[in-house]
């Protein structure tokens, strides 16, 4: 049962997810995606009083759509804390030595470094903001990573690829200009 | 409730791999997006090969119903760039700061990770200010 402990390795991991899309469309024809679940947490936690006409809709039609984020949110229970992995991240020679010149003592000790995610005013605003981003983003763009890259790019939609440049071109942006800024 | 329980071990299959695969380290991430090594990439595309395959079969194998008795039909996304391209920008400056998508965000807080939870609330009123905003946003 030694699989159920370590890491896996991408070969393993991407035609799993890769797999949801035929899954979700075979049980119900859903669409196989996370970030509307935002959506829908915020249509159900809506107050009469503030009327944005976005969050007004029958949620209860996507029930499966938030058990299925229960889930994910189980299945990580489970992978990271009752088959938790006892190795580090087995991160690259080049991402190990960028990572030390930014200041981590012990790069891939743990999935997220202690010195971002630990308690602290400081941290929790910056998780905060950052998170502001990424649900406003994936709302504004339709779709994350699941919806547009995965979902999208496997059923050919051109809007999708769009949407993948626009993520990729964020990414580099923050990875290579603002994080070694921030760390410094 | 049953009707659920298919979405619910998906789900669970989904998280499990998403920490077990390690795309929801924030390192893994900054590799990345360093081009330092395949792991990332080696997920995403055999990802997207995996559905584009499975999608073709599908559709080769003509009019299929799903288990509840649905015709299987592949939604067309809204056509447009500026919202794809704009909104797909501001969510990837997000990620690359703090690593962590939608998906791997639902997994790491169920690790119980605090931080995760927090990025979970700060989504959510990212989401929300999104929808109260919409009507003044450049489509």
């Amino acid at each position: 049962m030694d699989w159920l402990t370590h890491p896996w390795p991408w070969y393993v991991a991407g035609p799993l997810i890769g797999s949801m899309v035929p899954m979700m469309l075979f049980i119900g024809n859903r669409s196989f995606g996370i970030s509307s679940n935002l959506r829908h947490l915020c249509a159900i936690t809506q107050p009469p009083t503030v009327d944005v006409k976005f969050f007004r809709y029958n949620w209860r039609e996507h029930t499966w759509s938030l058990v299925f984020v229960i889930g994910t949110a189980l299945g990580g229970y489970l992978a990271g804390v009752v088959f938790a992995n006892p190795v580090p991240v087995e991160l690259s020679q080049a991402a190990q030595s960028m990572l030390t010149s930014w200041g981590f003592t012990q790069p891939g000790l743990d999935l997220v470094p202690e010195e971002l995610f630990h308690t602290s005013v400081h941290n929790f605003t910056f998780l905060f903001a950052c998170g502001v981003l990424v649900g406003f983003g994936t709302r504004y763009a339709g779709g994350c990573t699941s919806g547009h890259a995965i979902t999208g790019l496997s059923t050919l939609q051109l809007a999708s690829l769009y949407a993948v440049l626009g993520i990729f071109g964020g990414g580099l942006a923050a990875s290579w200009l603002l994080v070694p800024r921030m760390l410094q | 409730m049953t009707r659920y329980l298919p979405y619910l071990l998906i789900g669970i299959l989904f998280g499990f791999v998403l920490i077990k695969s390690e795309a929801a380290s924030w390192y893994r991430i900054q590799e990345m997006f360093h081009f330092q090594s395949f792991h990332m990439y080696g997920i995403l595309f055999s990802a997207i090969a995996t559905g584009a395959i499975s999608i073709q079969i599908i559709k080769r194998l003509g009019k299929r119903k799903a288990l509840d008795g649905q015709a299987i039909d592949i939604p067309e996304k809204a056509p447009g760039t500026k919202s794809y391209v704009i909104g797909g920008l501001i969510f990837g400056l997000g990620w690359g700061l703090i690593g962590l998508c939608p998906g791997p965000m639902f997994a790491l807080a169920g690790t119980g990770s605090l931080g995760a939870i927090v990025v979970l609330a700060g989504a959510l009123h990212g989401t929300w200010l999104y929808g109260a905003l919409k009507q003044h946003l450049p489509r």
